[in-house]
């Protein structure tokens, strides 16, 4: 039985809360139980987590303090009822048992020693002005044809962010699907898809106008699936200048 | 001023005598085409309008004519029912509406009271209808209740609680009216409850038969379980089902077994979930069954809608119950007996290597949920769902709205505690425009096979209406209403409401004008011609 769907979800994981908060409150199981709950994070979490939580989709959880699970008890409700208005699902079908597994896992990936990364994030700073800047929004400033990195340090892994700057197309953000149509009367359109239904697509362009097209009326929509708007850093920068930037937008972790 | 008195005396009988829908009303609602007496329109479920007002050539002007808001927040899934000028709607978490078809203007409301804590468990704050009979409204509630309510004014009649929703019971459904008796079905199939289809009688609440779909000690079937695992089998009925009055039998579907995901607490096939169920109407008692997927570990329930028609099968002349199923096949059944006639697979499948020649699946190998995850095609939400499919004796097409999507499905610890979640695992649904979408199909209803397709961005989660216009009605997440044509799939015409949509459209006549609504949103949307 179900009629599933994010409300519906959102709902249950509502109720849930209500009802789980007891199991919210028990302490993690201690390792080596924690072995079990690695299977479990591999299944389920290390898609976008990472394997060892390194971060990619979503943030890395492999340091000491999680933002948005700052204790045990907010790990659980997290794991459980998900993120509102976040890539975080919640995990609703999991038995307190197995989310304790799991939270208790995640707690162990912090524990690691972190690595210090090699790069200067005020020299990295200036970079990103020069180069990223026209593109990206840091707290409010920027251009807005990709993902705004305001707290892109917590949502993303360096080796992830590294990746993203030499490789774009292996790290598609989503959202920012690019789309070529050509219109009835043979005008070409290439652009970051804003939005789309079964009838209607909104398109922007390079220089940031805007498009409304009803699909009924497109000769051919084109959808580029592995391809990114941003094209890649791979020559831009020195190999200091990229671990500088990285160091900044590692930084990036949604303070005002 | 004796004569206004004595013509206002009739108008009031008029009005009166309006307010009723007898059973036989309901048993040729075919042939009152301005009404929508039943959930899905007729007893054979066909949610096929008659009206042929509004067609391919002026579809395109249909405007809207009135628009109604609901009173809270929540999924707005209801299927109106439209008589003799009322309209009535149900509302999250448990109200009904009766509005003036003419304006939209609300002539009475009811809202069960409900405790904050009742359980819902699997599934969001919902309602899907409400059954009408003689002059009373008949809804079910989350809370587990079934309520009379006077037609014309919302006042109760009475109240019978059908089970504890403390252990996970609910109804979300709307009931279903015969001679005499409400049929009502109950959800809460993630609750480790056992399902069953409990019939009541009309005038006084009193329970008349409850049919239990899982089979207790000394019943057949009840060898598919093992241990005490039958009293927390699932096998709910959370969507209505059709019925056949010649035959006085009830076809309703069962939802899956429980646990979920994790199957190997409960070997066996599971009986009598996930199955198809003919109930004789006056004893209770299932004259056949049908198991579309034996022993399921994926969540496809078998509660789609069961379509009934008279048809050439292969050559025999039959009576026939259609099903688009959520495990990604279209059976057909000869309603009589349950004898399996075709299934025809209509949307991506990766689980079964075809079905067999007496209906059962051939099961593919590593396709079981797993610690890792198994990626299986269609995700736990099936290749459709609870919304309804429409079968037009026009076209002799069967209309479904159908979901292209994969799962990654797992198997997780069983743990059964009443009244909380009984799933062993879960499923994470894969994304992206490219890897989940969504169409209408439109098969030819005595084979499954494909005429046309109508693709939509992404997988649906409305129902769709055929006409004798010659058109069919669906919505799309996006919030987009649109009509194609019934005999192409071809887009004619199409309304951007501005919310979700996960509703079944109707059509109904005002002064003799057809209508088409849907609701969507927070709202319910009346289009017309101009």
């Amino acid at each position: 039985m179900k009629s599933r769907g994010y409300v519906s979800l959102l709902l249950l994981a509502g109720m849930l809360a209500l009802v789980q908060s007891n199991a919210a409150q028990k302490p993690l199981p201690k390792l080596p139980d924690a072995a079990q709950g690695k299977k479990l994070f591999n299944g389920q979490c290390a898609l976008c987590h990472g394997i060892e939580g390194t971060g990619g989709r979503g943030p890395a959880l492999n340091q000491p303090k999680l933002k948005r699970a700052t204790n045990d008890a907010a790990l659980f409700k997290v794991i459980q009822n998900g993120i509102p208005d976040s890539e975080m699902p919640g995990f609703w079908q999991m038995t307190d048992r197995e989310i304790r597994l799991v939270a208790s896992y995640v707690r162990s990936l912090g524990r690691v020693n972190l690595v210090k990364l090699p790069g200067d994030a005020t020299r990295g700073q200036q970079l990103y002005e020069k180069n990223c800047a026209s593109c990206h929004i840091v707290r409010g400033q920027g251009g807005i044809a990709g993902p705004e990195l305001t707290e892109i340090g917590v949502r993303r892994s360096p080796a992830y962010l590294r990746e993203a700057l030499l490789n774009p197309q292996a790290t598609l953000p989503e959202g920012f699907l690019v789309v070529s149509v050509v219109t009835a009367e043979g005008q070409a359109v290439r652009g970051v898809r804003v939005n789309e239904d079964s009838f209607t697509l909104q398109l922007r362009d390079a220089s940031n106008r805007l498009y409304s097209f009803r699909k009924g009326e497109l000769k051919e929509i084109k959808k580029e699936f592995d391809v990114s708007p941003m094209p890649s850093y791979k020559d831009a920068f020195t190999a200091a200048g990229l671990n500088d930037l990285i160091a900044y937008l590692y930084s990036l972790r949604g303070d005002k | 001023m004796n004569r206004i008195i004595f013509l206002l005396l009739m108008l009031c009988c008029v009005v009166f005598v309006r307010a009723q829908v007898p059973y036989q009303r309901l048993i040729n609602a075919d042939q009152e085409a301005g009404n929508w007496l039943t959930y899905s329109g007729n007893y054979a479920a066909h949610r096929f309008s008659p009206l042929k007002q509004i067609t391919p050539d002026n579809v395109a002007k249909l405007k809207v004519k009135w628009v109604y808001q609901k009173a809270e927040k929540g999924g707005f899934e209801t299927s109106p029912v439209v008589a003799d000028g009322l309209m009535y709607v149900t509302e999250p978490p448990t109200r009904v509406a009766a509005l003036d078809v003419r304006t939209g203007r609300k002539l009475w409301s009811w809202e069960r009271k409900m405790a904050p804590n009742t359980k819902l468990i699997g599934f969001g704050a919902t309602n899907r209808g409400i059954a009408i009979l003689d002059d009373t409204v008949f809804v079910g509630t989350l809370d587990c209740y079934i309520v009379a309510l006077d037609a014309r004014t919302g006042t109760v009649r009475w109240e019978r609680k059908v089970q504890d929703n403390t252990m996970g019971y609910s109804i979300t459904a709307a009931p279903l009216a015969i001679n005499g008796k409400i049929i009502v079905g109950i959800a809460g199939g993630e609750a480790g409850v056992r399902g069953f289809l409990d019939a009541y009688d009309a005038k006084t609440g009193k329970l008349v038969w409850r049919c239990f779909t899982i089979p207790g000690p000394g019943e057949p079937g009840h060898e598919t379980w093992t241990g005490e695992r039958w009293k927390m089998g699932g096998g709910t009925t959370w969507v209505t089902g059709s019925f056949d009055p010649e035959l006085n039998l009830i076809y309703w579907g069962t939802g899956n077994p429980g646990p979920d995901w994790n199957g190997d607490v409960r070997p066996g096939d599971n009986l009598y979930t996930c199955s198809l169920l003919a109930i004789d109407a006056t004893s209770g008692k299932i004259k056949w069954h049908f198991q579309y997927t034996p022993h399921d570990t994926h969540d496809w329930d078998a509660t789609e809608i069961p379509v009934l028609f008279d048809a050439t099968v292969k050559g025999q002349p039959r009576k026939v119950v259609a099903m688009a199923n959520r495990n990604a096949f279209y059976y057909l059944l000869d309603r009589t007996t349950g004898e399996f006639l075709l299934a025809e697979q209509y949307a991506k499948q990766t689980w079964a290597k075809g079905i067999d020649a007496k209906g059962r699946p051939l099961v593919l190998p590593n396709t079981e949920p797993s610690l890792e995850g198994t990626l299986v095609w269609p995700a736990l939400n099936g290749a459709t769902n609870w919304w309804s499919p429409s079968y037009s004796p026009d076209t002799k097409l069967f209309y479904v709205a159908v979901r292209e999507r994969a799962s990654y499905y797992y198997k997780g610890e069983v743990e059964f505690k009443p009244g909380t979640f009984y799933a062993g695992g879960g499923e994470r649904p894969v994304d992206g425009d490219n890897k989940a979408w969504g169409a209408v199909r439109a098969m030819e209803a005595t084979t499954g096979k494909l005429k046309w397709e109508f693709r939509l961005h992404t997988p649906p989660w409305a129902g769709v209406l055929a006409t004798a216009g010659g058109l069919v009605f669906g919505g799309s997440n996006e919030g987009n209403f649109y009509a194609l044509d019934a005999n192409t799939g071809q887009p004619l015409w199409e309304i951007q409401t501005g919310n979700y949509i996960a509703a079944n459209p109707i059509s109904f006549a005002i002064d003799g004008k057809q209508h088409v609504a849907i609701a969507a949103g927070q709202a319910l949307f009346v289009f017309g011609l101009p």
